[in-house]
């Protein structure tokens, strides 16, 4: 089977790792060879949580610079960032809703144009989905939703082996009762973003 | 039911590889687990302290990892099946006791874990602790996948037994946070409780008994020698005279790189799991057929030294290579790209590097480091320290923990660490061969690990330094575990015992000792400004609940604060706490309500008392 490899760069405190983790559910119950390894050392203290995930035939977990088929940015100047992991070929789907890091607000350092980096990000890659997943992740009834949302839209670009149907149902399994709806709402509303090509 | 607990063999469950650890030992039967957590291992102790709460296993977490293996080792010698589990420099702190163990040996299986860490995600070093096993004569497994993982405890307790010796389970990062697809088997029998045999002559090492017990280890590691020659873990695939010899993670990397270098047919790979004793004679079995060979292992160069050693035994000439200039570094951890390139330079194969992306045109992007979380009592013990130390020369010893970030401008609170409870230790010597003001940090459970030591030397010799005790009441860092100063009772949880850190102090002689409160600054200020002016040993124990561990047990925080017209802009706030609850917008300072926690720390240094609580304007 041929090999996909998925990058999703986060700060810590935005369900990328749920995320992965339900990616790695659907695929296991799609019978779709997986594995994923994440670093998430400082998370909780406002650091950067990486996680790669490989589909198909190979033994790696993690994913070197240049082979990402596929990377998902929650948030985008740490998509910005993660371009090296790029090539030529990437699709890149990315939040345009900033998480400034600290060393902005003390001056010691510029949080780039939204505007440039895209233009940036789309010249180096094979195509960029951009567009604010917090304002539809409220839409869906909860800010925390942002990770299902991008969710759905790298599931609409079919980069991945996965179907919809198998992520929702992974979406059901992992998540609290009181969440599963706003979840699949927020997975629709980034599966139609996608899909209108944002 | 704990997930961990699931007992339908052949169900296939998604597990991170610390679950599998945890499962592989409860598929084993184990019974008595110990730790003293530590990224990357923390996972696998955690699994035990849920599953310890509805079953009869035993688990505890030690004050030390020296602690954690001598309860372990009594376990193991009482016929319980016991596991370990530590991070790789813990064991540093537990190979006083793993080296004469090793003489001891033990009667039921004990595996210790020991997670290493390539890259030092989380570390303050990456020491390869494969060594341990060669100094201290114990066998090494390693395994290269979160599946083999859980099936390997299984194996290294049978191990365990067979050899009656611990047996070190060696890990890195890379495979204790991935994550893949574990087909569960059956569960054994725990067995709780064993008996303890005397047998003063085995057990007591004094010399005459070392001296035996020293043969007898030997003759152990004959044995193992025996068990990894034709141990599965050692094993070849492929066929080919080019030959690679690897390791743990490193084995997926080479079996990528081998199918995409398109080199299967000239390839023949030997995955060493069963790392200590070497498998002599497979090795140079392995060797003899090969033109060259390279050794593909993450850290030092151990098993290049080895079979290097083996080829000269057996007179071969083949060129062996595995560290070196455009081949691997003993640095950080490989990567798939890095090790397709190395085996491609070293075979001499064509290969095209993928092409990366040009970046020559990206601005700069912020950096974003970890930084102390919103409303953390340390942020504000460092700045009241900072304030009652002004106009002083000072060194700042600090240790292991969150606080260690308080080295990070614009708190800058942090001179020196090596290890666990080195800032009492160093503030000893600070003190006496400089004639500067030396204030240390460490942290409550710190203290616990091996801070009291060092506390007990500065008495008695009598030094002068202030120790700053920062008792968040939790081990915050690898994620909230108790440590022997936390209220157990608290959280609902039964027998546990709690030890005052006060009383501590206290009773090993500190002549001055007193509680601060850090959200209160300016008679914190006062506080540790006499402290600072005493001359001799003082302590200051700086109390509040760790923000992040308050927010996860639901308790009340304050109202958040903003920031009101009076504001002046002199920016006091940001600049010097630089806590992530603030920000700039239209260059005036903010505060996000949704980050603060109310601690009131920055209305307090505000000159214009310009911060002010959200509830005074609604």
């Amino acid at each position: 089977m041929k090999t996909t490899r998925l990058i999703i760069v986060a700060v810590g405190g935005q369900g990328n790792l749920l995320a992965s983790r339900i990616i790695g559910e659907a695929a296991l119950h799609s019978n779709i060879p997986a594995r994923m390894s994440e670093i998430h050392g400082m998370a909780q203290r406002g650091g950067v949580v990486e996680s790669a995930i490989v589909f198909g035939d190979a033994e790696s977990t993690i994913i070197s610079d240049g082979e990402a088929d596929v990377c998902v940015g929650f948030e985008p100047s740490e998509t910005l960032r993660a371009l090296k992991r790029c090539n030529s070929k990437t699709v890149v789907i990315t939040n345009l809703a900033p998480l400034p890091p600290f060393t902005v607000a003390i001056g010691r350092g510029v949080y780039p144009d939204l505007n440039k980096l895209q233009d940036l990000i789309r010249a180096k890659t094979a195509r960029l989905i951009a567009f604010d997943a917090v304002v539809l992740a409220k839409k869906a009834g909860n800010i925390m939703a942002v990770n299902m949302v991008l969710l759905g839209s790298l599931i609409q670009t079919a980069t991945l082996p996965l179907s919809p149907e198998s992520v929702k149902e992974a979406i059901r399994k992992r998540t609290k009762t009181a969440f599963i709806e706003i979840n699949l709402k927020a997975f629709e509303l980034g599966f139609s973003a996608a899909k209108n090509g944002s | 039911m704990h997930k961990l607990l699931t007992d339908q063999p052949g169900k296939k469950l998604f597990l991170l590889g610390n679950e599998a650890i945890a499962r592989g030992a409860i598929e084993a039967g184990v019974a008595f687990t110990t730790t003293y957590p530590g990224t990357p291992s923390s996972e696998i102790s955690l699994n035990f302290f849920q599953i310890m709460q509805e079953t009869d296993l035993y688990f505890e977490y030690s004050t030390n990892e020296k602690v954690a293996l001598e309860v372990a080792s009594a376990a193991a010698n009482s016929e319980v099946r016991t596991m370990c589990i530590m991070k790789h420099v813990g064991m540093n702190v537990a190979a006083d006791a793993l080296m004469t163990l090793a003489y001891v040996g033990v009667k039921s299986g004990l595996v210790i874990v020991s997670s290493d860490d390539p890259y030092m995600f989380s570390s303050q070093n990456e020491q390869d602790n494969r060594y341990y096993g060669k100094l201290s004569g114990l066998p090494v497994l390693e395994p290269s996948s979160v599946a083999e993982a859980k099936d390997m405890v299984a194996y290294a307790f049978d191990l365990s037994e067979k050899l009656q010796e611990p047996v070190i389970f060696r890990t890195t990062t890379r495979l204790n946070h991935s994550t893949a697809p574990v087909i569960l088997g059956e569960i054994k029998q725990r067995i709780i409780k064993g008996d303890f045999t005397k047998d003063p002559f085995n057990y007591v090492t004094v010399p005459a008994v070392s001296r035996k017990l020293h043969v007898k280890l030997l003759e152990n590691i004959e044995k193992a020698v025996k068990i990894s020659e034709s141990s599965k873990y050692n094993f070849t695939v492929g066929s080919g005279t080019w030959g690679i010899i690897c390791n743990g993670v490193s084995y997926n990397y080479v079996l990528d790189a081998v199918k995409d270098l398109n080199i299967e047919d000239k390839v023949k790979i030997l995955r060493i799991g069963f790392s200590h004793p070497m498998p002599e004679a497979v090795i140079k079995s392995f060797l003899k057929p090969c033109q060259k060979v390279l050794i593909v292992e993450e850290g030092e160069p151990y098993m290049e030294e080895a079979v290097k050693a083996f080829a000269q035994e057996e007179g071969l000439a083949l060129t062996i290579k595995g560290k070196g200039e455009r081949l691997f570094s003993r640095l950080y951890e490989f990567d798939p790209g890095l090790v397709r390139q190395c085996l491609a330079i070293y075979l001499g194969v064509p290969y095209s590097p993928p092409v990366l992306p040009d970046l020559s045109d990206v601005p700069e992007i912020p950096q974003r480091p970890p930084n102390l979380c919103a409303g953390c009592s340390h942020r504000a013990t460092f700045y009241a320290v900072k304030k009652a130390g002004e106009g002083m020369e000072t060194i700042c010893p600090t240790d292991i923990g969150c606080y260690t970030l308080g080295f990070l401008p614009p708190l800058s609170m942090g001179d020196f660490v090596i290890c666990m409870g080195s800032s009492v230790g160093t503030a000893c010597g600070f003190s006496r061969a400089t004639d500067k003001k030396v204030i240390a940090f460490i942290g409550d459970s710190t203290f616990f690990h091996s801070g009291i030591p060092g506390l007990i030397n500065a008495v008695f010799n009598r030094h002068n330094f202030t120790l700053i005790i920062l008792d968040n009441g939790t081990t915050a860092m690898t994620g909230h575990q108790p440590h022997p100063g936390v209220n157990m009772e608290k959280l609902n949880y039964d027998g546990y015992g709690q030890v005052s850190i006060e009383a501590v102090v206290k009773a090993v002689g500190v002549p001055h000792v007193t509680v601060i409160r850090p959200y209160r600054i300016k008679k914190s200020i006062t506080a540790i400004k006499d402290a600072l002016n005493y001359e001799g040993v003082s302590v200051i124990i700086s109390r509040e609940t760790c923000s992040l561990y308050a927010k996860g047990l639901k308790m009340a925080r304050g109202k958040p604060f903003f920031v009101s017209e009076k504001c002046k802009n002199h920016r006091d706030c940001i600049n010097g706490l630089a806590c992530p609850a603030f920000f700039i917008e239209d260059e005036r300072v903010k505060i996000d309500p949704a980050v603060c926690m109310g601690c009131s720390v920055c209305a307090q240094i505000c000159p214009e008392n310009a911060i002010v609580p959200l509830k005074e304007i609604t």
